[in-house]
């Protein structure tokens, strides 16, 4: 092949840069399955959830012909306004849910990561066990708690009860707010997996030369840690934080297999509330806290997009 | 200097080996405190009925019930059922998922085009979403969907939302195959979908192993779509149904986990062999 650069080919470069439609036209028919699932299964659901949040539903979902304007909303029987709802705590709930679960997880994450970034025998076993209550699924492992914690018939209760720890058996589950604490700490138990994971690929990328100078330097291990290493584990921590605020925020089985409590009681998240609503009246005022719950996920990932910036690497 | 240099020695280097004690007790805490309920899990599951509900209850069954393992499967709940529902919308997801990434992780991983950028960020928005914040205008889209149908309808979503993690990590394995193994193919007179399936494919299988475990392990444990659309109770997913084995006045806690560790142990295990790369695809590089 010669290497000069026959008119033909420039030809051929000019086209390109000029028919950059053409390109995404070429593209298409590899990118449209996904596309199509991606419009239909993600973004319109979406718009039909915005749509139906301004329309009047029975609990039957039958309706859809009255436009009701913001009423689903802040109506008298809205999203955020409906009698016997205790709103204001509620939204309290949530935050508390997201910030609690989230910060807990990701202190004791570090230190999982740094125990498990150690080199010792086994520790590929250890990883191992970890990882289940990221396998199981959710409503399997809160199930099981929800069994320990039974007032009669819960091992856990039994455990803590025989040890000291408690002074007799606690129906945890009947009480919204033990049952919140309870979900709270289950929460944290199925987060630590992923967040955990996310730290240790972090730490591969702590240089051990790095580390080493400091250590000539004088640094003892705490002050490594500090200055060295958690500066540079920033972007794993940053992305751990933000996907865990979205699934936290999103946790449904969770809260919903540990309260026991029928109705509007005062240990829901707007989450667990949406689901509520959608059975007892239907997916207007459903949709409506939906909408409020979806805006707050766009938020988040605008924050990740801006912060990780997870696409500099593919781009 | 020299002095630094010599304490720097003496206290042996920052390699030292860990303290042996502490990392074993270490990893006795950690094996405890992620293992402990699977174990009640387990220890119930081998329980009789008068032992799972007896006041106080005693840690061990007198005696391990096997039989349980048999038993529940001619239940009332009839988790059979389930479990075929489960499995038809898990590997339904995982194989439409399969068809739908692999040429775009192909095509995105090899070619730059005006519009990419656009693209990949609608894949990483997606990847955030999760069906439960849509689950209202899921059950808006898709409540005609029934009888079985309703299957198609969770096959379509668990497929959608977890498409993502699929072509993230594909196009990071089929990235790093060099361009010119395609590019040898295509003189020799393959065609571009040819080159995919016949020269790229088997080069990145550990992406696709991965892809395919991910999306199985979802789609199997996926709750809030499920709840949301299935009415008919023997079509409901395990995770929908499991609760049915809590009756009013039976209460076969020993069946719902003899059940759930049906569920988990092959998911588990499936989970165990991807573990490594399972990072790669949902952080979609910004760790590395």
């Amino acid at each position: 092949m010669s290497l000069t650069a026959t008119p033909q080919m420039v030809n051929q470069t000019k086209k390109r840069k000029i028919s950059g439609g053409w390109e995404t036209l070429r593209a298409l028919p590899w990118l449209l399955p996904t596309l199509i699932l991606i419009v239909g299964v993600v973004l319109y659901p979406a718009g039909l959830m915005i749509y139906t949040s301004f329309f009047k539903y029975n609990r039957f979902g039958i309706g859809g012909t009255e436009n009701v304007g913001l009423d689903n909303y802040f109506g008298p029987a809205g999203a955020l306004t409906f009698p016997g709802v205790p709103i204001s705590r509620i939204l309290l709930n949530t935050v508390v849910w997201v910030v609690i679960v989230v910060i807990v997880t990701v202190i004791l994450s570090l230190a999982l990561a740094q125990f498990l970034n150690k080199p010792f025998r086994g520790r590929k076993f250890i990883r191992l066990f970890i990882i289940l209550p990221w396998a199981c699924s959710v409503v399997m492992t809160a199930t099981v708690f929800r069994y320990g914690l039974e007032q009669n018939v819960g091992l856990f209760n039994r455990l803590m009860v025989d040890t000291g720890i408690l002074e007799s058996a606690k129906a945890w589950t009947k009480d919204p707010t033990s049952a919140f604490w309870v979900a709270v700490f289950v929460a944290i138990y199925v987060s630590l997996p992923f967040t955990t994971y996310t730290i240790l690929a972090g730490l591969q990328a702590v240089p051990g030369d790095v580390l080493e100078a400091a250590h000539v330097d004088g640094a003892n291990s705490p002050q490594r840690y500090w200055h060295i290493v958690l500066p540079l584990l920033r972007p794993a921590v940053a992305t751990a934080a933000l996907i865990n605020i979205i699934n936290v925020f999103n946790s449904l089985p969770i809260l919903r297999i540990l309260q026991d409590t029928p109705g509007y009681h005062s240990g829901h998240i707007t989450t667990t509330l949406m689901f509520e609503y959608q059975s007892n009246l239907g997916p207007g005022v459903s949709s409506a806290l939906s909408v409020l719950n979806f805006m707050f996920c766009l938020v988040i990932i605008a924050i990740y997009l801006i912060i990780v910036k997870p696409t500099k690497e593919v781009a | 200097m020299a002095k630094v240099k010599s304490e720097h020695k003496l206290r042996g280097g920052i390699d030292k080996k860990p303290n042996l004690i502490l990392t074993i007790i270490g990893a006795l805490v950690v094996m405890l405190f992620f293992g402990f309920p699977y174990l009640l899990m387990f220890i119930t599951s081998l329980k009789t009925r008068l032992e799972v509900t007896k006041i106080p209850p005693d840690y061990f069954p007198a005696e391990p019930r096997w039989q349980n393992y048999l038993d529940v499967w001619t239940s009332e709940v009839n988790p059979a059922s389930s479990l075929l529902a489960t499995s038809v919308i898990a590997f339904g997801a995982t194989i439409l998922v399969l068809i739908v990434a692999t040429p775009a992780a192909y095509y995105i991983a090899r070619f730059r085009f005006p519009g990419r950028l656009v693209f990949l960020l609608l894949v990483l928005c997606t990847q955030m979403l999760q069906p439960t914040v849509l689950a209202v205008g899921l059950f808006q889209e898709f409540k005609g969907w029934q009888g079985y149908a309703v299957w198609g309808a969770l096959i379509l979503i668990n497929a959608a939302f977890n498409l993502s993690f699929a072509i993230w990590i594909m196009q990071a394995f089929f990235a790093s195959v060099p361009k010119e193994v395609d590019e040898a193919a295509l003189i020799d007179g393959l065609g571009r979908l040819q080159t995919m399936f016949r020269i790229s494919l088997p080069l990145v299988w550990p992406g696709i192993v991965t892809a395919i475990v991910f999306v199985f392990v979802n789609s199997w444990n996926e709750f809030a779509a499920a709840l949301i659309l299935v009415r008919d109770n023997s079509l409901q997913p395990l995770t929908v149904s499991m609760p049915r084995f809590l009756g009013l006045y039976v209460q076969d806690w020993q069946y719902l986990f003899t059940v759930a560790l049906v569920a988990i142990v092959p998911v588990a295990i499936l989970f165990g062999i991807i573990e490594k790369r399972l990072i790669g695809g949902l952080t979609a590089g910004s760790v590395k």
